[in-house]
């Protein structure tokens, strides 16, 4: 049974690392091999889904490496496996010869290999493991192009960011053991007590937002759209943002037991979906657009995790894999044919690639969240759990999906309109495009965008009752009928009067647009409130390291040779002074003695004279 | 057979100090390679049979300075089987970095053969007065191949500073190894039969001021805030094998000293004083790093990172004398985490510093100012400085990981503030290697104009394996840690209850 578990983690990570070391020695053959290592997981995660094996290995004292495939993690292995495959079906396709293509492929599937691994384990040492080796292999993703300004920057900003979150995780397994949960074990988490149960619950959810790009960390995304398409197209749907959503999902009987949890982690992603979606319609780079769109889209997931809606949010996680990932390839293939992923550039575009452009607009509409697509009835299902929570976070749910509505129907009128007189103009402002569809785009792209339209199935009666019971969610609340027409009316009356507006400018003051457009200046406050005082501080620490802490010691040292120099002139000037003193009244002494002695024999009986006189005189005066 | 081990290294040396000088240089080194690598041999056999649940192994006694009660008496357990692979390891490693060595091999050869004796025998002794002995030696070894084979004037000044400085710290641990002398009764330098007697059990004030007599001894040696700073230029003005020693081998034995002796010895004044050694751990963890981020100089920022990651062990053996609010699994898993951390930090700092000598020879200064886009022109000095650099910011994969987790999850049941304090040092730590990684490797080529018009070579086949080596077992550690683990553990536990006791 577990040998299915562990091809599922190993093919991946030992395929992977085996591309990243030996790939520049094959450079053509690594594309097709990395795209077959994919396709060979995905077969084996469809295996896993049916037979639900389970591995563990010992780690530390009392904890295990636990491995398991769930209902939920199911999905997961099933998704993370198929967008895997497609992306880098589609990459095979989008590297030049002078590219590193097996640093690429190899990191790639290390990626998809780390996320399998988190949506697997059932330990939190484990988890926490995939959890932050799927972050450095993002650093090393977006900075893969990393002789272009800037692009190492933003991996930096990216992995810095999502890690400060995951130190979240590092304070709850400490808090886990401190609690008595000495295995550290998923399931066994909410059995902790107060307060440890808070500390572990703040842990996850921080890690968890920072991971999914919620508020206030959502402005990495921003960062990492500078890495090559095929990885924001994983990175944005079933990989690393979507780990963040996954382990409230996962998680939300802790977020149950813990009564602020919920709540919280309910507003932030409700907040999140309506903010970044207003940060996505200002956006005029397509790729930025998409990014934002994620932060927002995610946001219901989070809100559904809140909630307590688990199969909600894991309808909505799947559904917009597919969607995001097809949005993200489409992107991607024009970004190589035309150069440009700027909005005003790409208009008619889709005209120009026709495939492309169908399925770009398919997958956009369906982030509007149009009847009958897939993300229409996904949010649905969100906005059922949502409502069962409170008006409030039903109402700020539906204001955001009429703000998708608005900015994928803004891309969607961009790329679909006439050709402009001269487009060559607009393009090649980031690349030389290559004026050409890669023969490898079409078939993962329809494949995705099949997908993106389809699995709307989820939210059906009948699927939606065993998707419920495969996740152990069988009470949650499906949406009413009214509920559905609402929100389809919803995201008709925003998309109608956002097509008519156009690109004119939003109706809105400069600063908020500003705002808007500049993802909120999240990174700017980030750098104004944490990153400049650290470097300050460290600035004026290593300052104070050499001044004073080795200036005491080099005082120490200096007092040292003065209390040496002291004591030499104290030896010189003083005892040994004396010493030369006594020696040289002795030889004085000698020297007075040695007079008498002149060897006349008159002298002597003068001086025998005059002491005998002496003598005489002291008897006499003595008596 | 510890014996062996422990004095092969030092033989040699004295055959190849009776050997005339006739011996090309190369030679020198090839049977320095030889002798480390049989000595490693040694170490694997001595693992082999080691029974990971039997306590002191290996064990071997003899008559020394009886009057005295100083005895020769030498064995292993788990705390310190580990670190004399870790010791036989690294010498091997920088025995294959120096073969290109030039510069009077035959007395460099010596230098580090009897550094590995040294240090091999302080990790085995179980004598307090042969654990001094070793521990002062280590430092007049170093010290000529500081002030013998590094850059220059300062690195004269440097060696000089590093003596001074830690020669006082030895002299304060000797201050305290003769008040657990005197203390006992019959009095004995002997550590198992200190460690059973406990001599200093209920002596309160006599017992802190030994114990801080040693602490500060060790506490030099490790180094923590505030006696680091002989640290950054001595690794600044050493030679890379020297550096990569002094980090990798020199500083475990402070750290070392805390789980062989301050802990078992004085156990009661180690609960007592818990939070001081908690405090100290903490501030070195956070200052290290900050002060590290600040750094223009890439070797003296690494050096820095080795004050931040000894902070951790010091972190987690305070927190192992903290009974309050923890459990035995808590203690234990902190002890074996730090004992985890020792072998980690020497392994992949190791590599770093190997790396970074590989980065003098190339461009003739450590100013990260100085480089830019080397990955351009050494793409596999790059990839191996990449993969240490995220080895020793903890990324799971590599052993520093396991080692930290451990420390954190043993450590925040009962010092829940000083720990979360403690986890930003790993944030820290990550954005200075990504700043470093950055500057120098990424982004447009551009290189200092001592580089000779010719261009810059790659990592050398000597440079490689070496460092290779040290990351890929720390990348074993750090995917399958159970074989060591399985050693430390037992001894962690055994420790965590003698403290408790």
């Amino acid at each position: 049974m577990s040998a299915s578990l562990w091809l599922l983690i190993s093919l991946p990570l030992g395929g992977g690392a085996l591309l990243a070391l030996n790939g520049p020695r094959f450079p053509r053959t690594v594309p097709a091999l990395g795209a077959a290592v994919a396709a060979a997981t995905l077969g084996v995660a469809v295996a896993a889904a049916v037979t639900r094996p389970t591995a563990s290995a010992p780690l530390f004292a009392g904890m295990r490496a636990g491995l398991a495939v769930d209902g939920l993690s199911a999905v997961m292995v099933v998704t993370v496996a198929a967008v895997t495959t497609c992306v880098l079906a589609f990459a095979a396709g989008e590297f030049t010869a002078d590219d590193n293509r097996g640093r690429f492929f190899g990191l790639m599937l290390l990626f998809a290999g780390a996320m399998l691994v988190t949506v697997t384990a059932t330990t939190l040492p484990l988890l926490l493991m995939a959890w932050e080796a799927m972050g450095a292999t993002s650093w090393a993703l977006i900075g893969y192009w990393w002789r272009r300004p800037g692009r190492a920057e933003a991996a930096d900003v990216a992995f810095l960011t999502t890690r400060t979150a995951d130190l979240g995780l590092y304070l709850a397994a400490g808090a886990a053991l401190a609690a008595g949960i000495g295995s550290l074990r998923l399931d066994a988490l909410p059995h902790a007590a107060p307060p440890w149960l808070y500390v572990i619950t703040a842990g996850v959810v921080t890690a968890a937002l920072g991971k999914s790009a919620q508020l206030p960390f959502s402005f990495w995304l921003s960062r990492a759209m500078q890495g090559p398409s095929p990885v924001s197209a994983l990175l944005h749907s079933a990989t690393m943002v979507a780990a963040g959503a996954y382990l409230l999902l996962r998680l939300h009987p802790l977020l149950a037991t813990t009564v602020w949890a919920g709540p919280l982690v309910a507003w932030t992603g409700a907040l999140t979906a309506l903010a970044l979606g207003v940060v996505a319609v200002a956006q005029t780079d397509l790729k930025q657009l998409l990014a934002a769109s994620t932060a927002a889209q995610i946001g219901f997931m989070v809100l559904a995790a809140g909630s307590g809606g688990a199969a909600a949010g894991t309808t909505q996680l799947v559904a917009h894999a597919a969607t995001k990932s097809a949005l993200f390839l489409s992107a991607g293939a024009w970004l190589t044919a035309l150069g440009t992923k700027r909005l005003p550039a790409l208009r008619g575009a889709a005209r120009r690639y026709r495939l492309v452009g169908a399925a770009f607009t398919v997958c956009a509409l369906t982030l509007a969240g149009l009847p009958p697509l897939s993300l229409w009835a996904a949010k649905d299902e969100v906005l059922a759990a949502a409502r069962a929570e409170g008006t409030g976070l039903y109402a700020v749910g539906l204001a955001a999906a009429a703000v998708a509505a608005v900015y994928s129907v803004k891309a969607v009128r961009y790329v679909t309109r006439p050709l402009p007189e001269d487009p060559e103009h607009g393009y090649d402002t980031e690349q030389h495009g290559t004026r050409r569809i890669a023969p490898t785009t079409p078939p993962p792209l329809l494949l995705l965008t099949f997908a993106a339209a389809v699995l709307g199935v989820l939210a059906l009666p009948g699927p939606a009752a065993w998707l419920k019971r495969l996740l152990g969610a069988a009470g949650e609340p499906g949406p009413r009928p009214w509920e559905l027409v609402l929100s389809a009316g919803v995201a008709l009356a925003a998309a109608g009067p956002a097509w008519w507006w156009g690109a004119r400018p939003a109706p809105v003051p400069g600063a908020a647009a500003r705002a808007a457009q500049g993802w909120l200046h999240l990174e700017r406050a980030a750098q104004a409130v944490v990153v400049r005082p650290v470097l300050g501080l460290a600035r004026a620490l290593a300052v104070f390291d050499d001044r004073v802490v080795d200036g005491a010691v080099r005082q120490t040292a200096r007092g040292g040779l003065a209390a040496a120099r002291f004591a030499r002139r104290l030896d010189d000037g003083g005892i040994d002074a004396a010493v030369r003193a006594i020696s040289s009244a002795a030889r004085s002494l000698g020297r007075w003695a040695r007079r008498p002695q002149t060897g006349l024999l008159h002298q002597y009986y003068a001086q025998a004279a005059v002491c005998f006189s002496v003598l005489v005189l002291i008897i006499l005066l003595v008596r | 057979m510890l014996s062996v081990v422990t004095f092969l290294p030092l033989l040699v040396c004295a055959v190849l100090l009776i050997l005339s000088r006739v011996l090309p240089d190369r030679a020198y080194v090839l049977i320095w390679i030889t002798a480390a690598a049989v000595d490693l041999a040694l170490v694997v056999v001595l693992w082999a049979g080691f029974d990971t649940g039997g306590g002191t192994q290996y064990e071997q006694r003899a008559r020394w300075i009886p009057s005295a009660g100083v005895g020769y008496h030498v064995g292993v357990d788990g705390l310190s089987l580990p670190l004399v692979a870790l010791t036989c390891l690294l010498f091997l490693a920088v025995a294959v970095y120096s073969l290109r060595e030039h510069r009077r091999v035959r007395s460099y050869v010596c230098l580090f053969l009897f550094l590995q004796t040294v240090s091999t025998g302080l990790f085995v002794a179980l004598d307090l007065i042969l654990f001094f002995v070793f521990f002062d030696l280590s430092i007049v070894g170093m010290f000529f191949v500081i002030a013998g084979w590094g850059h220059g004037e300062r690195a004269r000044a440097a060696a000089l500073k590093f003596f001074l400085y830690t020669f006082v710290g030895s002299l304060a641990l000797l201050l305290g190894f003769i008040g657990l002398y005197l203390a006992a009764d019959p009095h004995t330098f002997d550590i198992t039969d200190l460690t059973r007697a406990a001599p200093l059990a209920g002596r309160g004030a006599y017992a802190g001021l030994v114990l801080l007599a040693v602490g500060v001894g060790l506490a030099v040696k490790t180094p923590t805030v505030p006696f680091h700073t002989w640290l950054p230029p001595a690794h600044t003005d050493a030679p890379a094998a020297g550096s990569a020693i002094l980090a990798g081998v020199l500083l475990k034995m402070g750290t070392y000293g805390f789980v062989r002796i301050a802990m078992p010895l004085l156990p009661g004044s180690w609960r007592r004083y818990a939070l001081a050694v908690v405090v100290v751990g903490v501030v070195s963890v956070v200052y290290g790093a900050l002060v590290a981020l600040a750094q223009t100089d890439f070797k003296r920022m690494v050096a820095y990172t080795s004050v931040n990651h000894m902070g951790y062990v010091v972190l987690a053996v305070g927190a192992a004398g903290s009974l309050a609010g923890t459990d035995a699994q808590a203690r234990s898993l902190a002890v074996t985490g730090a004992v985890t951390q020792m072998v980690s930090h020497g392994l992949i700092t190791g590599a770093l510093f190997l790396l970074t000598g590989v980065l003098y020879d190339r461009g003739g200064t450590y100013a990260i100012d100085a480089y830019s886009g080397l990955a351009a022109h050494t793409p596999r000095f790059a990839a191996a400085t990449a993969v240490a650099a995220f080895a020793s910011l903890g990324i799971p994969g590599f052993s520093g990981f396991i080692a930290e987790f451990q420390i954190f999850t043993g450590s925040l049941a009962s010092r829940t503030t000083a720990t979360a304090i403690a986890l930003t040092g790993i944030i820290v730590t990550a954005a200075l290697f990504l700043t470093a990684l950055r500057r120098m490797f990424l982004g447009a080529a551009r290189l200092p104009p001592t580089i000779p018009a010719a261009g810059i070579t790659d990592l050398h086949r000597h440079e490689a394996l070496p460092t290779v080596a040290l990351l890929a077992l720390a990348t074993v550690i750090g995917v399958v840690p159970r074989w060591l683990l399985d050693v430390i553990e037992p001894a962690g536990r055994t420790l965590a209850g003698l403290v408790a006791r």
